[in-house]
């Protein structure tokens, strides 16, 4: 282990947008490894019957997991959408400031539109228990 | 302690050939992760109801049997992937870094497993 100073030094930087995009993707993409594990938990519970199916749905549609299943949307939406934003910058295109700061908006927008779709759909589908 | 300079000992033995593979691995999972999650979310929401009966004849059917394993492991994989850039960015010391990569490992087999083995259990048994 180097004891010489090691980057990240978060507290040096001026504020720049490019900061909240970022960190945004990073803390959506580690809520959504939490998701994964209410995704086994469910596939799990399928697999173990009808009646562990019935029982693991009694935690699954408390109202505080419905609030998470909530946080889980906006966070695949944004890591979605942010993601594939990374994927063009990595053909080195979209890289100028002015694009970058175009696409953060364009991020923006359509991971909120985005979420807001998966959320009325989930919310007045078909398989939303009424 | 030897006379030649730490420089000097890594000169000249070339790369690794491993530089860019977590890089490389991460962006592959994404591209795969991108359409899996969009079927997986699609298909969740066009089910007419999370019924047992509904959900474990959905799970049964070969094409989202399969899609649902590829979805599971591929997810585990990219998860794995980027906790492990967080913790290499801000878990400091050699031991704790350590052991949070080992569990972070560790867990996401346990869990990309489970999944695995869910979905097979649900399908072999032809959907009850």
């Amino acid at each position: 282990m180097p004891t010489r100073p090691l980057s990240p030094h978060l507290s040096v930087y001026k504020f720049k947008y490019t900061m909240v995009t970022s960190i945004l993707n990073r803390f959506a993409g580690a809520a959504l490894s939490a998701g994964l594990l209410l995704l086994v938990y469910w596939l799990s519970a399928v697999a173990g019957g009808e009646r562990s199916q019935v029982r693991a749905g009694r935690i699954l549609s408390l109202p505080v997991v419905k609030l998470i299943y909530l946080g889980l949307i906006i966070a695949f939406s944004y890591h979605l959408i942010a993601g594939v934003r990374h994927l063009i910058w990595d053909t080195g295109r979209g890289l100028e400031r002015n694009q970058a700061r175009r696409s953060a908006w364009v991020v923006a927008a359509a991971s909120l539109a985005l979420a807001l779709v998966i959320v009325y759909c989930a919310w007045f589908g078909a398989a939303h228990p009424r | 302690m030897s006379l030649r300079s730490p420089l000097g000992q890594v000169l000249g033995r070339g790369s690794a050939k491993q530089g860019v593979h977590h890089w490389w691995v991460q962006r592959l999972s994404s591209v795969a992760l991108v359409p899996l999650s969009i079927w997986f979310l699609v298909s969740l929401l066009s089910l007419p109801s999370l019924d047992h009966g509904v959900v474990s004849a959905w799970m049964a059917q070969t094409s989202s049997a399969l899609l649902l394993i590829l979805f599971v492991l591929t997810a585990a994989w990219h998860s794995q992937l980027g906790l492990q850039v967080i913790v290499d960015d801000y878990v400091h010391g050699i031991g704790a870094r350590t052991l949070t990569l080992v569990a972070i490992a560790f867990a996401h087999v346990l869990l990309a497993s489970a999944g695995v083995f869910a979905v097979l259990k649900v399908a072999l048994r032809g959907g009850q």
